[in-house]
């Protein structure tokens, strides 16, 4: 038998040295973590117009995706009102703490793709999965109206079902060509449809089993893709 | 701390790296004493990974390695534990060794951790760990306990490879992510050109988690059917 003394000063001993070491596993990996963090999200923001890159993004080493990304990559900022702010990288922009803000004081960060085809704007947008966040980046044409591609991401939603959205690539694709403004140029952005879209320029096909996470999609696309309406229809003169 | 010596004298015998004592050690799991079918251990999470071949092959391994360098670490520290607390000193082990593992994936190989973080926690709940450390690592030299280890790692994950080729091929069609069976043109074998692979259409329950019950039952059956030394003589 031990007597409690040495099983005190054991414990003690034991969870000081775990944690220390884990203390400095955690903060000596932390640079590494905080750039594979980024080349990630970068990745996630070209695969939206992976159809203009010139190689497929699953080939591109991270390097490769970086210089891109810095070279032909335009990064701007935007308030609520859709005015441009100066000083600040719209990586840096963390759209989880800007929902927490107050509407009016929040910043979305747009990134303008100098590609062969002229500018594409990549928006960013945000909303509610079944289970948890889902975002998106939509990629609009230099015609500030149609779409020409959107990368889909989610934390938690149901693998086989709300999960589509990212893993079927059939999914993204339906967007392709949609368009925001309708033919009396009001905004109507692109929605998504249980049992047959319509309308074949402002409608999507929802994934059956995953309605709420479709219904999610669907309301992230009007409500994320509107605040960015006032800066693109400045651009257009 | 003298108390413990002693017992130290007793494990004087003949300690090969690979005797046949070592290598039974290895073997045994695969199928006499395996972890799965004749333990009845970690039966949750073979139910959890094993709906694809992926993720059940990276499970495997590094369920491997944790129980071997756990049930190592612990066999280091075996004389020292106090007895009272054994189980916390053996769970904070664990945990911490997945962590760092989880940590440098992280740092090195963010595309693979992110698919795999959810895993990464079960590992820790997985009870062939803890089993492991219990019956064998605390009793034992750390040479045979790394080795018990490895076997038991290997094991389990030899019964979650054989688990999730079934499932994948008969729920997907596909076997680590080529499909094989079912009409379909988007992968390697375009199957819808032969009638003998397109006819087949993918069966959901397989998908599902019951379907990996019934298999670890057949096996359990088979294997018991088979082997002589599992038969109950009672």
């Amino acid at each position: 038998m031990y007597s409690n003394r040495y099983i005190t000063i054991y414990t003690l001993i034991m969870t000081l040295v775990v944690s220390v070491v884990l203390a400095f596993t955690v903060t000596g990996l932390k640079p590494f973590h905080d750039e594979a963090e980024a080349i990630f999200k970068k990745r996630d923001i070209l695969g939206a117009i992976e159809g203009q890159l010139p190689k497929k993004l699953a080939d591109m080493s991270d390097e490769e995706v970086l210089s891109l990304f810095d070279s032909k990559v335009e990064q701007v900022v935007i308030d609520a009102k859709g005015k441009k702010q100066e000083g600040v990288k719209a990586e840096s922009v963390d759209m989880a703490a800007e929902e927490k803000k107050p509407e009016a004081a929040r910043q979305y960060p747009l990134f303008i793709f100098n590609g062969e085809q002229g500018k594409i704007y990549l928006t960013s947008v945000r909303g509610n999965g079944l289970w948890d966040k889902i975002w998106a980046y939509v990629a609009i044409k230099d015609d500030l109206n149609t779409i020409v591609g959107a990368a889909f991401g989610h934390v938690g939603e149901t693998p086989g079902l709300g999960a589509e959205i990212k893993d079927n690539p059939n999914f993204p694709k339906q967007f392709e060509g949609k368009q925001l403004l309708n033919d009396q140029g009001d905004y109507v952005s692109v929605k998504v449809v249980k049992g047959g879209a319509k309308d074949p320029l402002h409608e999507v096909d929802g994934i059956s089993g995953a309605t709420i996470t479709s219904v999610g999609v669907s309301e992230m696309m009007v409500r994320g893709l509107e605040v960015y309406l006032p800066y693109l229809q400045a651009q257009k003169k | 701390m003298a108390e413990t010596m002693t017992k130290e004298v007793k494990e004087k015998e003949e300690l090969e790296w690979f005797g046949p004592k070592e290598r039974k050690l290895i073997t045994d799991p695969l199928n006499d004493d395996n972890p799965v079918t004749v333990q009845i251990l970690g039966v949750c999470s073979a139910l959890a990974v094993t709906t694809m071949v992926k993720p059940a092959l990276i499970m495997a391994v590094s369920v491997t390695l944790v129980t071997g360098f756990s049930n190592l670490v612990i066999s280091l520290m075996r004389n020292g534990i106090p007895k009272q607390i054994r189980m916390i000193v053996q769970l904070v082990v664990i945990a911490f060794l997945v962590t760092v593992v989880e940590q440098v994936l992280k740092a090195y190989s963010y595309p693979v951790w992110k698919q795999l973080s959810v895993f990464i926690g079960l590992i820790i709940t997985n009870c062939i760990v803890m089993g492991r450390l219990e019956a064998y690592a605390m009793a034992n030299p750390p040479w045979r306990s790394f080795l018990d280890g490895i076997g038991n790692g290997a094991g389990y994950g030899f019964i979650l490879i054989v688990i999730s080729v079934i499932r994948e091929f008969f729920g997907r069609g596909a076997i680590l992510g080529f499909k094989i069976l079912g009409a379909t043109d988007e992968f390697l074998l375009n199957t819808t050109k032969h009638w003998w692979l397109s006819w087949y259409q993918p069966n959901g329950l397989m998908v599902l988690p019951a379907s990996a019950i019934f298999l670890v039952g057949i096996i359990i059956w088979i294997q018991r059917a088979r082997n002589p030394k599992l038969v109950d003589v009672s």
